[in-house]
């Protein structure tokens, strides 16, 4: 038994091209919301995530617990966690910001450990012998060629955080998913289809991004299947 | 410190533990609309990738399932689904059916691709035919990687099922979404605590399937906990 609201759906198309042309303005400042919150969940989770891994795989007693702190915080579900924190940073950007960086976190800190770890022995006790320092070891020649694992992690980190930023709309952020949730609460399928298909296209973007950069700066990764 | 009190006190007072808003009957809700769409998808996805695994046929396909269900967020295809079919429990089976499927494709796939050529040649070698391979050697050696699939699916789907009260469905999101229209964060909080809570007892239940239908001949080659996360192998993803 469809309701008035149902009925007046079907005749809804699923795209207004003039919607779209007249705000184009709301459209474009979401977007720009979208890549900014996602831009310093990832940014942020990386400047935890590095020394956390190279802490870890230096202190190997550290990697366990550091893995299953951030594997917990992995599995809260995002709407879940936005919920725990708002009523002590509110309905603000550092809500968001703090559940979007923790779901990064597990992603790099594995991706930068195991790249880390998948240093050959060899490698290593090559630069010893020439009497590179502990930490010149790890700049020069460890984390170069943790790259391509390490570049891999920040992908999915990424791509992942673009989708869950959508959820972050619920307490009043979200870039695109303020587009979404509009749509859904005013019935306007146009809003709907665009915050969706806007956000694949971001991560999609995003991620041939990284790859082309990955491409350019270590040609040596190109032949070895590691995309 | 006062505002826990406050979350203490809304899961003692007894009107939250009855009726069709009380916690048992929200819990109810959540377990049954995720097992069923986990269980369908199970059903609908599972045999045609393993038997695509075994085959190693359309392996980018299978493989880039999941990394295209990434760039999908599951909360455009939960809202999708209610302008498709309208709001309700529906479109929520649905959504939470179609975010269930990428994980289990992939894992299902590289599980059984992944066998050792050379297990199931030894099998061939004991006299076995090709279905007794599959299913007596094959299927438990890729078992641990096929449940992993399980295991991110229900997480996924247990988590996602959160949302789908924004489409007029219950289960326990009703607390948040409600909540944080009525700008009540006591029941805000409390809703969170509540799905957090399930969502690690599903994780950690299905650990434990898993560690129970594991052969015990598997078990320590998985022990490397450490596996680099690589776009496609062990679709992990939170949501």
């Amino acid at each position: 038994m469809p309701g008035p609201a149902v009925l007046a759906q079907i005749h809804e198309p699923w795209i207004r091209w003039d919607w779209v042309s007249s705000h184009t303005g709301v459209i474009t400042h979401d977007l720009r919301e979208h890549v900014v919150l996602t831009l310093i969940a990832v940014g942020v989770g990386m400047l935890i995530s590095v020394p956390l891994a190279i802490v870890a795989r230096r202190w190997h007693w550290f990697e366990a617990p550091v893995l299953s702190a951030t594997g917990i915080l992995y599995t809260i579900p995002s709407v879940a966690l936005l919920a725990l924190l708002v009523p002590w940073t509110g309905l603000t950007r550092t809500t968001a910001e703090i559940a979007l960086v923790s779901y990064t976190l597990l992603i790099l800190i594995r991706n930068i450990v195991a790249g880390l770890a998948g240093v050959p022995p060899d490698v290593r006790e090559a630069a010893e012998g020439m009497g590179y320092s502990r930490a010149r070891q790890l700049l020069r020649v460890e984390l170069p060629l943790a790259v391509p694992v390490i570049v891999a992690g920040i992908r999915i980190a990424v791509v992942t955080t673009i989708g869950l930023v959508t959820v972050t709309a619920l307490i009043g952020q979200g870039g695109l998913g303020q587009l979404i949730l509009d749509g859904l609460y005013r019935d306007f399928r146009t809003e709907v289809v665009v915050g969706s298909a806007l956000c694949v296209a971001l991560a999609t973007v995003a991620d041939l991004t990284l790859v082309g950069i990955q491409r350019l700066a270590m040609p040596w990764t190109r032949k070895r299947g590691t995309t | 410190m006062n505002f826990l009190s406050h979350v203490v006190t809304w899961f003692t007072m007894g009107s939250h533990w009855h009726g069709s808003n009380g916690i048992p009957h929200r819990v109810f809700e959540h377990v049954v609309m995720s097992a069923a769409a986990v269980g369908a998808a199970v059903v609908v996805a599972i045999p045609p990738s393993l038997v695509l695994g075994h085959l190693r046929r359309f392996g980018a396909v299978a493989i880039n399932f999941s990394n295209a269900g990434r760039a999908v967020p599951s909360f455009a295809v939960l809202v999708l689904a209610a302008q498709v079919i309208g709001i309700g429990a529906e479109p929520a089976f649905i959504a939470l059916f179609v975010l269930a499927i990428p994980p289990l494709v992939t894992n299902s796939y590289v599980g059984m691709a992944d066998v050792d050529a050379e297990i199931s040649e030894s099998a061939k070698g004991m006299g076995m035919t090709g279905w007794q391979s599959v299913w007596r050697v094959e299927l438990p050696v890729a078992l641990p990687v096929v449940l992993a699939g399980v295991r991110t699916a229900a997480v996924q789907v247990v988590a996602t099922a959160t949302l789908a009260a924004l489409v007029a469905w219950g289960g326990l999101g009703r607390y948040i979404i409600d909540g944080l229209a009525q700008r009540d964060f006591v029941q805000v909080f409390a809703g969170a605590v509540l799905v957090a809570l399930l969502s690690v007892l599903t994780e950690l239940s299905l650990a434990l399937v898993q560690r129970f239908t594991v052969s015990a001949g598997l078990t320590h080659r998985h022990r490397d906990k450490n596996e680099p996360f690589v776009g496609a192998a062990t679709a992990v993803t939170p949501t």
